[in-house]
């Protein structure tokens, strides 16, 4: 096997730790020394080999260790997973996609054996050898969306296309950025996007759905997103803010590398052939401020653009009171040396920190 | 975004008369691999080498949306038509290889539906093909009301009203039967959704009557691809690529385009999607605007010009492409 798991966990004792090679490969989300609000669309049709962008769902270190957070949430909040009922064949087109994706992608982790619609999945490294009828659900312990969305990293929003707009009408919620799926069922693009500040004046709403709903069979889409979470923690849920949100209080000077989190959400859209939906996988990678500035590069940008991102913003993303200790913090991580375009971390050519 | 979609490399398999009017074709692909499964209601643009023009024409997808091994089109001929089917049905023969686009649905059914009500008039009865294989298969509830000229035009009359006696009705204009329209949407369920895909007649009675008795417009679907029209000679200025190019009498604004090595997007080609929607910088002259994308009064700017179906006549037309 390539990958060695890490057994870790996302809460109380939090011991989620990144390798070096997860820190090589993180998806840092800024291209420039500034941020502001864009499309920023691209297809996803790969990338550099051993990057989180090269294969259709990533699998890497963290896999097992956050499939056990996401069953944990799951018991305790089973609203977390919804789907309407007309979004079941949705539900069966991406548990094909993701089970013919993983077993071409990761042939070593993952198999896929189909008979007409006797399907046979295996899936080594959470030890689950399933047979079952294709679009038959009384054959698979859970609907089929639930099913395969316990075995994929990453929260799942199943979008119906109908009346020229996308609707939220089915979902895995567990690790997201403080927006809850039962709020949010039913609620078209315009409805869940509204609670975004400037975005909206920007026209940045429009051209996303015009862009999602022209999103064809066989030409997915990708972008980044991200915000500041303290504590590895993949549940910022609103349902769980009151044991969540408390913990913002407790950065320090001296704790503030260890324990500020940059979140990082790898989105990415794919037209379900069956149905006609939408998926929307939105895949959280966490990465601690201290291993960011050991990429040079990294560590001078996060500082610029963090000190001068608008503070409508910062509160959105909900960093604004923590900001002056998290500036603080990157500052002497920042020498003033320019940095040379694009997100890709240049350890060979950019200079390293200078006293 | 680059132009259309995906494409896949076919092979004909398959040249099968219906009627006098109508053709079916099989394609598989070319390297034997499996064809992705679609929804029904989506459509193929099928690429035509024809000479020194190639065209690219959209024709429904009528097969079993799950079988993967072959997609099936069928074909009406056009004797007035600028030539796409007339290549088709005289050209296009078994073991031809041809290229095609994934499948794209703007026509696909609402599956909240508590019932799906199918109105199809003549060639219109493809994609409706599809959707009624679909639902077949997950027991969803349908009922066609396909309009043809007589029997001998019916395209699958036969097949339809065989495989589902009680939900199929099948008109013929020559024996003077008629779609009772009023009293049928009348009689429907809660819940149920009408889909309509034939003439602009047809489609525009369909859509006008359920409004009148009060039909949400989210229940309402329908598809009308227009075929672009023949038109005179005009001539383009594409500000962004620097080019001059001339639109031929039988060709449309996107294929001169296309033609000049110009990148445009599209998905439809006839007037339907608004993808291909491109801006106007100055002209001087009439626009002849044929789409069903732009509104009224975008029509009327010349702000807007639609290149896969709408044409120009006058002296200049700068666009910014």
């Amino acid at each position: 096997m390539t990958i060695q798991f890490n057994d870790e966990t996302f809460r109380g004792d939090y011991t989620f730790r990144n390798s070096q090679w997860a820190i090589d490969r993180f998806p840092f989300p800024f291209h420039e020394d500034s941020y502001m609000y864009s499309v920023n669309m691209e297809q996803h049709q790969g990338g550099p080999k051993g990057s989180v962008y090269e294969k259709r769902f990533d699998v890497d270190e963290h896999y097992v260790s956050e499939m056990k957070d996401r069953a944990i949430v799951l018991a305790e909040d089973p609203l977390r997973c919804q789907s309407l009922p007309h979004m079941t064949l949705a539900g069966w087109d991406l548990l094909e996609l993701i089970m013919v994706s993983k077993s071409e992608d990761y042939p070593d982790l993952f198999e896929l054996h189909r008979d007409g619609n006797d399907w046979h999945w295996i899936n080594k490294p959470m030890g689950i050898d399933q047979r079952f009828t294709f679009m038959d659900e009384t054959t698979l312990p859970y609907g089929p969306m639930e099913y395969i969305t316990r075995q994929t990293q990453g929260d799942f929003a199943v979008l119906d296309q109908r009346d020229d707009n996308l609707w939220m009408d089915a979902g895995m919620v567990t690790t997201q950025a403080d927006w809850s799926l039962d709020f949010d069922i039913g609620m078209n693009f315009f409805e869940w996007h509204a609670p975004v500040p400037k975005a909206h004046e920007m026209g940045i709403f429009v051209r996303a759905l015009k862009f999602l709903l022209n999103v064809q069979q066989g030409s997915p889409a990708r972008r980044l997103n991200w915000t500041m979470t303290v504590n590895p923690l993949l549940d910022t849920s609103p349902e769980n803010y009151h044991k969540w949100g408390v913990q913002k209080t407790t950065l320090t000077p001296e704790n503030v590398g260890e324990k500020q989190f940059l979140r990082v959400e790898l989105q990415t859209f794919f037209r379900l052939p069956r149905s006609n939906a939408l998926v929307f996988p939105i895949r959280c990678y966490l990465i601690a401020l201290e291993d960011v500035v050991t990429v040079p590069k990294w560590g001078r940008r996060l500082h610029r653009v963090l000190r001068d991102i608008p503070v409508e913003l910062a509160t959105y993303k909900g960093f604004i009171d923590n900001r002056p200790l998290i500036v603080d913090y990157l500052s002497k991580f920042d020498d003033g040396l320019p940095t040379s375009d694009g997100i890709w971390p240049e350890k060979d050519t950019e200079p390293p920190l200078q006293a | 975004m680059s132009a259309g979609t995906t494409k896949l490399a076919v092979t004909v398999t398959e040249v099968t008369p219906v009627n006098e009017l109508v053709t079916r074709f099989r394609f598989e692909r070319t390297d034997g691999g499996l064809l992705p499964t679609f929804s029904g209601g989506a459509h193929t643009v099928v690429e035509m080498k024809d000479g020194d023009i190639t065209r690219l024409n959209p024709y429904s997808l009528m097969s079993d949306p799950m079988d993967q091994s072959a997609y099936t089109i069928s074909v009406r001929r056009d004797d007035e038509g600028r030539g796409g089917s007339l290549f088709m049905h005289q050209k296009v023969k078994p073991g031809d290889q041809m290229v095609i686009s994934y499948p794209v649905n703007l026509f696909a059914l609402d599956l909240r539906a508590k019932k799906h009500l199918m109105i199809a008039g003549g060639i219109g009865i493809t994609p409706f093909l599809a959707q009624i294989k679909q639902l077949a298969a997950t027991n969803g509830r349908f009922e066609l009301h396909y309009a043809c000229r007589n029997p001998a035009l019916g395209s699958y009359v036969d097949e339809l009203t065989a495989a589902h006696p009680n939900n199929v009705h099948v008109y013929f204009d020559d024996q003077k039967q008629a779609i009772d329209l009023e009293n049928l949407l009348d009689g429907q369920p809660l819940g149920t959704h009408i889909y309509v895909c034939g003439p602009k007649g047809m489609i525009d009675w369909v859509c006008a009557k359920a409004r009148d008795l009060g039909w949400p417009r989210e229940a309402i679907h329908y598809e009308e691809f227009l075929a672009p029209q023949s038109g005179k000679p005009f001539e383009v200025k594409l500000a962004v690529s620097n080019k001059v190019i001339t639109v031929g009498e039988h060709q449309s604004l996107l294929e001169a385009i296309e033609a000049a090595g110009v990148d445009a997007p599209y998905l439809c080609r006839g007037g339907a999607c608004g993808q291909c929607e491109t801006a106007v910088i100055g002209y001087d002259g009439k626009f002849l605007h044929h789409d069903h994308w732009l509104e009224d009064d975008e029509k009327a700017s010349g702000k807007k010009i639609m290149p896969c179906v709408s044409r120009f006549e006058g002296k200049t037309l700068v666009l910014d492409r």
